[in-house]
């Protein structure tokens, strides 16, 4: 892909005239602030964003993001409008097709935007001002652009951005545009409606599994249960025999069947009578316990140590006294509320593939793989996604499907079942980790080592990103990217991939995975201390002053220094993460040690400017919810290499009755550069949940899901 | 061949009369706005009405519904003050995340308001925990009932 600095290259319009300006960023750093602009409709270049302003001055904003409910395309407008000068009302939105870098994960989006998208409405705004004052032969100053609309204010003369659009493209774009001061924003940091809701509300949002092509037929897939079968034998007639029935597929490596009809059902039905038989390997012996003993043995042994600072051993070695516990957390799926899908159409001269995805480019590319066609034959459709949570940044639904569809003439579109989509999920892997601290009398640290066992994610998803050294830079969270400053300080990283399953991305990433294991051990030595567990991490985070703001201001909105209600016990958890700061804390109730009632969670959040304050407070509850939901219930077992939980009734989901009493979440005001929103709730929540029930229960909680009855067990052995 | 009848029009559909009525409603009728969560009545995002009372689409044999009629998303009477409460409280409040869920809840919601004009927090639990949410809405579902509730009092 060709970048391309600010520049002024112009080609012919669309028909009709007006003006389409495109931004956009590297994609190689999810960090990076500075975009580039250029104007061109077609480009051979492959721009995030686009805006588009036709003579009938209707406004498009083409968004580079996928909208999977974290209401990016609602503060995507909003930056872009501010700058621009038109209400949220007046624009219609479209998904930016692939070639698109941009890729919606890792709570990035916002930081990503922050600034190309406000550039872009500054720069689209100041060719359409300057259009205005050379056709009223006025200065530019004198004009100005609100509502789709800019004014002369001295003689009250107005044109649209439509009429203006035309010539508003023939003129050189700003270098660097004139960006509004945060005390002028009129849109940033004001709650705005999202403009996704009401399609939303009234069930005609199209996600990837409504979509309706003329002519398609609907298949379901059974893939190999034991990863790395591949089918030895099926009952085709009697699939055939089912009414509705049309086509029995094998994929081509052999390693799923799909039964196409004129409906799911029948689908359904066929693939329940074709009952494949599959190939066994060594994969068939893997249970369990195999996995969680492959991590225990790696907490000896070599590891990775990414930047150490001092000798922990020395410390640790020398002081006052020491304290080490080991935690576990369980494979996880994603089981998104709308289940995996995808539909191709394959034809000779190309190939359209409607689905859900957090990485269109990936789509087309296996697309073009498996169809043998150029990258350009394939036309990616990106459709609303009922829930990402990591999941939509996998892609193999998409090559699979496009295996089956490219052996039928018509659209195919592909449902999973909810038992193949919890089966043969992609999972978040399981880890044991180990802390040790060295103590001083007052029962401070002084030094601290912490041993991380467990796959490396980014080898498989992106490797040129996994380090030399073999580290996975996720796995800094909590740890090395943390609000606490250690002395001393070394972290280790001992490589186990799990065998019989495939790992992978799950909200939060490596927050949440590093925070339920730092933010319990930190309790547990506050407690262990005799120092109240808020003042404990304060001490820590002193240098902190954003850390210490939102712990502040966590402790007061919650009463934490206030006696506990009868029945009741609270447990805190700190949190820097995706560039944002997070104090939580949880009251709960536990009447017998398998009941959690959780009365009410107390969020502080600092996640720099704030661009819709409602949809970050909702990312928030949401966030909590789905963490909160993982942590009591979830964990992914094996069973001679077959998954074992397969449907809402095995893979428990928090519900209404379940979920908290009462939220309450308080937004620091703040105008550093925007952090990730999207997982920080999730992170939050199973550390401020364990601490709270241990803090019930007199023990701690140092294995998930906190239900499990091994955090009993390993009580009652010691 | 089934006949059913759904937002007030009758359809004969050339299915086998164990067919969920949700396969019925979304590839042989078309109307999508009824999702697919789980297949076994747990998960509650088919929610439709029956006769006005919210029912699980996806293990009802359409076989079985015989003269009933059938209420989807699409065809909910919108000048009804409890379906227009609802709608407009759940806008109003941006409950929806990614939205899957949501046809769902506002069917289930519907259906609780007719029967319950002004529910407790205990009464929209208990009619609501049926209807899961993914990306964990609940707290604003919660709040939309109570102000629908409001409106249509
Ligand atoms: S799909 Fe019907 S309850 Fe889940
Ligand atoms: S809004 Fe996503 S499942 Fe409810």
């Amino acid at each position: 892909m060709t970048r391309m600095p600010l520049t002024t290259r112009r080609a012919a319009l669309f028909g009709g005239g007006g003006l389409l300006l495109a931004t956009l960023w590297p994609s190689a750093s999810p960090r990076a602030s500075t975009g580039m602009l250029v104007e061109n409709a077609t480009a051979p270049f492959a721009p995030n964003a686009y805006i588009r302003i036709t003579p009938d001055n209707s406004i498009t904003l083409i968004l580079p993001n996928i909208e999977m409910g974290q209401g990016i395309y609602t503060s995507s407008v909003m930056l872009i409008a501010e700058e621009l000068g038109v209400d949220l009302a007046q624009i219609e939105i479209e998904a930016a097709p692939p070639g698109s870098a941009e890729i919606t994960g890792g709570s990035t989006s916002i930081m990503t935007e922050w600034k190309p998208l406000r550039e872009a409405g500054a720069a689209a705004r100041t060719v359409l001002v300057q259009a205005a004052a050379s056709r009223w032969n006025v200065a530019p100053s004198s004009c100005t652009a609100a509502s789709g609309v800019v004014s002369h204010t001295p003689s009250g003369r107005t044109f649209t951005f439509g009429e203006l659009a035309t010539e508003a493209a023939k003129l050189p774009l700003p270098k660097e545009p004139t960006l509004k001061a945060a005390s002028d924003y009129s849109l940033i940091g004001k709650s705005q409606h999202r403009v996704d809701s009401a399609i939303k509300v009234n069930g005609t949002a199209v996600f990837g599994i409504d979509i309706n092509v003329p002519g398609q037929k609907i298949g379901t897939v059974a893939a190999s249960p034991v990863m790395g079968g591949t089918v030895r034998s099926l009952d085709r007639d009697a699939a055939m025999a089912v009414r509705g029935v049309v086509a029995v597929l094998v994929n081509e490596p052999r390693d799923a069947v799909c039964v196409v009809a004129e409906h799911y059902w029948a689908a359904h039905k066929g693939l329940q009578a074709l009952r494949p038989v599959w190939s066994e390997n060594d994969n068939a012996h893997v249970n369990t316990q195999t996995i969680y003993d492959q991590l225990h043995d790696g907490l000896k042994g070599p590891a990775i140590i990414p930047s150490p600072k001092g000798d922990a051993d020395a410390v640790i070695a020398k002081s006052h006294s020491t304290y080490s516990a080991v935690y576990q957390q369980p494979m996880l799926a994603h089981a998104t509320m709308e289940p995996i899908n995808c539909t191709a159409h394959v034809r000779p001269d190309g190939c359209d593939v409607w689905v859900g995805t957090q990485v269109a480019d990936r789509a087309q590319e296996t697309a073009a793989d498996v169809t043998g066609l150029p990258k350009e034959k394939i036309t990616v459709h990106s459709q609303y996604i009922g829930g990402g949570f990591g999941r939509r940044l996998e892609h193999e639904y998409i090559t699979q499907c496009v295996q089956f569809a490219k052996q039928t003439s018509y659209p195919l579109k592909i449902v999973w079942s909810r038992e193949e989509d919890i089966t043969r999920d992609r999972y978040r892997p399981a880890y044991v980790d180990e802390v040790t601290a060295g103590l001083d009398e007052k029962g401070h640290v002084t030094a601290m080592k912490h041993r991380i066992v467990g796959p490396a994610v980014v080898a498989r998803w992106d490797p040129p990103e996994l380090t030399k050294e073999g580290y996975d830079e996720d796995l800094s969270v909590a740890t090395l990217i943390t609000s606490y400053t250690y002395d001393v300080y070394r972290l280790e990283f001992a490589r186990r991939e799990a065998p019989g399953v495939i790992t992978a991305w799950w909200r939060g990433v490596g927050g949440t995975r590093g925070l339920f294991v730092v933010e319990n051990f930190i309790d547990e030595l506050a407690v262990k201390a005799g120092i109240d567990p808020v003042a404990y991490r304060r001490e820590l985070a002193k240098d902190n002053a954003r850390a210490v703001a939102v712990l502040d201001r966590v402790a007061k909105d919650s009463d934490w220094s206030d006696p506990v209600p009868k029945g009741r016990a609270r447990g805190v958890a700190l949190q820097f993460a995706f560039g944002s700061y997070m104090a939580t804390v949880a009251e709960i109730e536990m009447q017998t040690p398998e009941t959690v009632i959780i009365h009410r969670v107390t969020a502080a959040v600092d996640c720099g400017q704030v661009v819709n304050p409602d949809q970050v407070v909702s990312q928030i509850e949401g966030g909590l919810i789905f963490g909160f939901s993982a942590a009591l219930y979830n964990e992914i077992t094996l069973e001679n290499g077959r998954v074992q939980e397969n449907n809402f009734n095995t893979w428990r989901v928090m519900r209404m009755n379940e979920a908290p009493r009462r939220i309450d979440v308080h937004l620091i005001a703040s105008t550093e550069d925007p952090g990730g929103i999207g997982e920080v709730g999730t992170a939050a929540a199973a550390p401020a949940l364990a601490n709270a029930m241990a803090s019930a229960q007199g023990h701690r909680y140092r294995t998930l899901p906190l239900l499990s009855s091994r955090n009993q067990e390993k009580e009652a052995a010691r | 061949m089934q006949t059913v009848r759904v937002n007030g029009q009758t359809h004969s559909v050339d299915v086998d009369p164990d067919t969920p009525l949700l396969w019925v409603l979304r590839d042989v009728l078309g109307l999508n706005g009824t999702k697919f969560g789980c297949g076994i009545a747990q998960c509650g995002v088919c929610t439709v009405h029956l006769d006005g009372h919210p029912v699980r689409a996806c293990n009802l044999p359409v076989g079985m519904i015989g003269e009933r009629s059938v209420t989807t998303i699409e065809g909910v009477d919108n000048a009804d003050p409890i379906v227009h409460a609802v709608k407009k409280a759940w806008t109003n409040l941006d409950v929806v995340q990614c939205g899957y869920c949501q046809p769902g809840q506002v069917m289930a919601a519907i259906g609780l308001l007719k029967t319950v004009p002004n529910p407790t927090d205990e009464q929209i639990d208990s009619a609501m925990s049926g209807n899961m949410c993914r990306c964990g809405t609940y707290m604003r579902i919660r709040k939309a009932i109570h102000l629908a509730a409001g409106e249509t009092a």
